[in-house]
């Protein structure tokens, strides 16, 4: 066996990188409950990419056929119906994860230098995995997924000049049809989550470069053992991150089979109603509404009324409403990272953020009344306000000393 | 299409603004009522099956709910030749609009997008309406193109309305309930249970693996809470040693 | 770090425990995903058992059906063809039909059925997959004057008497299969399905 390994490792870092990664990469030790989910999402597009694959081999990426052959795979195939459960519920706990993952980071200030980079690369993901959401989301061919598309590829449309051959240039076909699909499957299965794989490592390793933030915020590395070298509050990942990090997977996937089983529709959040009648270009649902996952951002939209008869306004808000968290990295001026020693104004600030953007959520979902809109348009105005102020607000917050090395309990 | 843009972010206040709530009563579901289901498969196949196809559903499936293959092939197949084949109707699309204005929906999943009790309301909403080409309408869809198939059964109801005061002051009729006025072949009350059995059907067959996904999901977690005790006291053991 | 109250046996058996706990959900996992690759109840429904009326079949003609993608042919022999049968035994591969895999028990029989003249056989030639060409006349110019009819291979030239037996020096090394079949009644035959034990 170490002979097989000295081979190896003459020919390939297998022990060097199971060293750098695992068994001697020195992570805080004081991590808490907001670090499980990068792990997490990390298994989460594990278990995204193999239920994706074996539904490949059952799926139909054609206007004719996709529908029937979700149906298929939900009645004839063995297992079929449980491997698309697991996608389906996968993709929202993708993002439930993943807003957590981001939340965290917020709070400890993960994004901050040195961890810039870490921090675009998650961004970038993020963006991806909405491109990935939204195309796979056509893919059953349902009503929503149909209306959904048409509602979104036109926000294209509402740019200027450019805007009208673009969606039609997206779609390949003045509506959204068969060309539409394949391209947004061929999209689905291959280019993005090549994409995202490739980011996914480019996180790791810029994560692995800089080492770990910790909800102290302090920079375990800037402490050493004079004699060992290695950080006083550090602690090997492997055994001691994995053994934890197991006992989040099993409590995750706790939660995960709870609603694949018992409540794969999750209400109606998971699985729409509407798209398990199949898409029909002649007749629109009553009530559209993007997937629980973009409502933040559909509510904005909702929220900037048209300017000079466009749409445009909206659309473009909508957009840097995503992008703004690129920026995050040089808005913050705080001297201290984790929301633990910072003053009451970020944590006001960070309060009303969050409102706005579980309040802008769950407006995406209801029907835009009057007084819906209005709201709306405040939460709009809180969200972006978080960032455009964020320079001042940090830097003139009254925050507590930061401890030299990392707490616990 | 950016008039369609326009519409779309307008439509959703439209929708909210006419779609009274409408109550829709609770239908019987229960997917381990055996009899139930094959009272219902004899209703759907007897009834529904002459316009609407259930073309993601294969004959033999049925056999999960306690029917045998001889049974399905002598009872309830006349459309297939072979248990193994979906639920098709002979009816062509065209002849279909031709008599109904649209083809009549295929009712594999109709229970999963309309729901089990708008299904169980609507089947029980049917009331004569002489303004209407079929001659009946629908509490729940009004102006629905289908005429209503079990009125043999059923009879025929007919609206009761009440008066109402609007906010400024006008009268205007509501529907409160829908009254026999001739009896059909059977009560009112064993036409609700045929209808509740049908549903039950329609349900199940919205998703035959339901009963299948929840019993493998207890073991899956069962399975998980052992699991969890193992990793529990993994970590516990390993993290001794950080202090 | 202090290694003081580290019991390394506890610890090795708690590793175990979850290996074991871990590779049981490994399994677990796996196995539904393995089981959607086999057949769907789509292909079960097509692969179905096939009925056929073998009144339709005329003696001395042989009637193509489709079961599970596959040519079956059902021919009707006569009593002619029958007694040829057993004059070709020295010049055939497995005259006897020893070769198990090639037929159900109830078929390991000189007319290689159950009912002597209606031969139901699956015509894919066990060379490499091509249908044989039904050549039923007798001493044709091509065959050979000693050909007392059965099937011509086109693709690489196997030779099969009328009860699907290969003869000697043909590519192919095994009879045609027959495949599982039972009588429903007298005429009418199910392809696909076992009979009872008894023949």
């Amino acid at each position: 066996m170490q002979k097989l390994l000295n081979w190896i490792d003459e020919r390939f870092p297998l022990t060097a990188s199971y060293k750098a990664h695992l068994s001697e990469y020195y992570a805080p030790k004081n991590f808490n409950f907001w670090y499980f989910f990068g792990s997490l999402a990390l298994l989460v597009l594990v278990i995204q990419i193999v239920s994706g694959i074996f539904l490949t081999m059952h799926y139909k990426p054609d206007a004719e056929l996709a529908f029937a052959s979700v149906e298929y795979i939900m009645r004839d195939v063995d297992y079929g119906w449980l491997i698309r459960y697991i996608h389906s519920t996968g993709a929202s706990m993708f993002f439930v994860v993943v807003y957590l993952h981001m939340f965290r980071g917020l709070i400890y200030g993960s994004y901050r230098q040195p961890r810039e980079l870490i921090w675009i690369f998650g961004v970038i993901i993020y963006l991806v995995l909405m491109g990935e959401a939204f195309m796979g989301y056509l893919l059953p061919w349902g009503q929503m997924s149909y209306w959904g598309a048409q509602v979104i590829i036109n926000l294209f449309a509402a740019i200027p000049l450019i805007g009208e051959d673009l969606s039609i240039w997206i779609r390949g076909d003045y509506v959204i049809g068969d060309a539409t699909l394949n391209r947004f499957f061929a999209f689905h299965v291959i280019a993005l989550p090549l994409v995202l794989l490739g980011l996914v490592v480019a996180h790791l390793l810029a994560l692995h470069e800089v080492g770990s933030n910790n909800p102290d915020g302090v920079e375990i590395k800037k402490l050493k053992d004079p004699e060992t070298h290695l950080p006083l509050d550090g602690i090997p990942f492997h055994p001691y991150y994995t053994v934890k990090d197991i006992l989040g997977v099993v409590v995750f996937l706790m939660v995960f089979a709870a609603i694949l089983f018992f409540a794969p529709e999750m209400g109606g959040y998971f699985l729409e109603a509407n798209n398990f009648i199949p898409a029909d270009s002649l007749k629109t649902p009553e009530h559209i509404a993007p997937v629980w996952y973009f409502t933040p951002y559909y509510a904005i939209l909702r929220a900037v009324p048209p300017i000079l008869g466009s749409q445009f306004p909206g659309v473009a808000l909508m957009g840097v409403a995503v992008l703004i968290f690129f920026a995050l990295p040089w808005l913050d001026r705080s001297p201290v990272k984790s929301i633990r020693y910072r003053g009451p104004k970020f944590k006001i600030a960070l309060a009303l953020f969050v409102i706005a953007f579980v309040g802008l959520g769950v407006l995406g979902i209801l029907p835009a009344t009057e007084l819906y809109t209005w709201i709306a348009r405040v939460l709009s105005v809180v969200y972006f306000a978080f960032f455009l102020l964020m320079p001042w607000y940090t830097r003139n917050d009254s925050v507590k000393p930061v401890p030299e090395r990392v707490t616990t309990k | 299409m950016k008039k369609l843009l326009f519409l779309l972010l307008a439509l959703p206040t439209a929708a909210f603004a006419s779609g009274a709530a409408i109550h829709l009563d609770h239908a019987p579901v229960n997917p381990n009522d055996q009899e139930s289901l094959q009272r219902g498969a004899r209703v759907f196949v007897n009834y529904c099956l002459n316009c609407h196809a259930a073309s993601y559903m294969r004959y033999n499936r049925m056999q999960d709910f306690g029917l045998t293959e001889p049974q399905i092939k002598d009872n309830l197949l006349f459309a297939a030749e072979k248990p193994g084949e979906t639920m098709r109707v002979a009816m062509k699309i065209k002849d279909a609009k031709a008599w109904f204005g649209a083809p009549p929906p295929d009712l594999s999943v109709i229970a999963r997008s309309r729901g089990p009790d708008w299904v169980y309301t609507y089947l029980r909403g049917f009331y004569r309406d002489d303004s209407r080409p079929t001659g009946w309408n629908n509490t729940v869809f009004d102006k629905v193109g289908m005429p209503h198939v079990l009125h043999e059964l059923q009879g025929q109801m007919a609206p009761v309305y009440r008066t109402e005061k609007t906010a400024d002051g006008h009268d205007h009729q509501v529907m409160e309930r829908l009254e026999l006025t001739v009896p059909g072949k059977i009560t009112l009350a064993e036409y609700d249970a045929l209808v509740g059995d049908l549903v039950n059907y329609l349900a199940w067959m919205g998703e035959p693996a339901k009963s299948q996904r929840m019993n493998i999901g207890l073991a899956v977690l069962l399975f998980l809470s052992i699991f969890y005790v193992v990793a529990f006291y993994l970590k516990k053991e390993f993290w001794k040693d950080v202090h | 770090m202090s290694e003081l109250s580290v019991d390394p046996s506890k610890r090795r058996f708690l590793v175990t425990m979850s290996s074991a706990v871990g590779g049981v959900a490994a399994l677990g996992v796996a196995s539904p995903f393995v089981l959607s690759m086999m057949p769907s109840a789509r292909a079960k429904a097509a692969g179905a058992p096939v009925e056929v009326d073998l009144s339709k079949v005329e003696p001395g003609m042989l009637l193509a059906v489709e079961w599970r993608g596959k040519p079956v042919w059902v021919v009707n022999r006569t009593k002619e063809m029958l007694d040829m049968l057993a004059k070709n035994d020295d010049k055939l591969t497995d005259a006897a039909s020893e070769n198990t895999a090639q037929q159900p028990d109830y078929c390991k029989n000189p007319t290689r059925s159950i009912k002597p003249e209606y031969l139901i056989v699956v015509g894919i030639c066990t060379h490499l997959g091509c249908s044989p060409t039904f050549r039923k006349e007798i001493g044709p110019a091509d065959l050979g004057a000693d050909w007392s009819g059965g099937w011509f291979c086109p693709c690489h030239g196997s030779r099969f008497d009328l009860a699907a037996r290969v003869y000697n020096g043909s590519p192919a090394p095994t009879n045609l299969v027959i495949p599982p079949h039972k009588y429903l009644s007298e005429t009418r035959v199910l392809i696909g399905e076992d009979q009872g034990a008894a023949a």
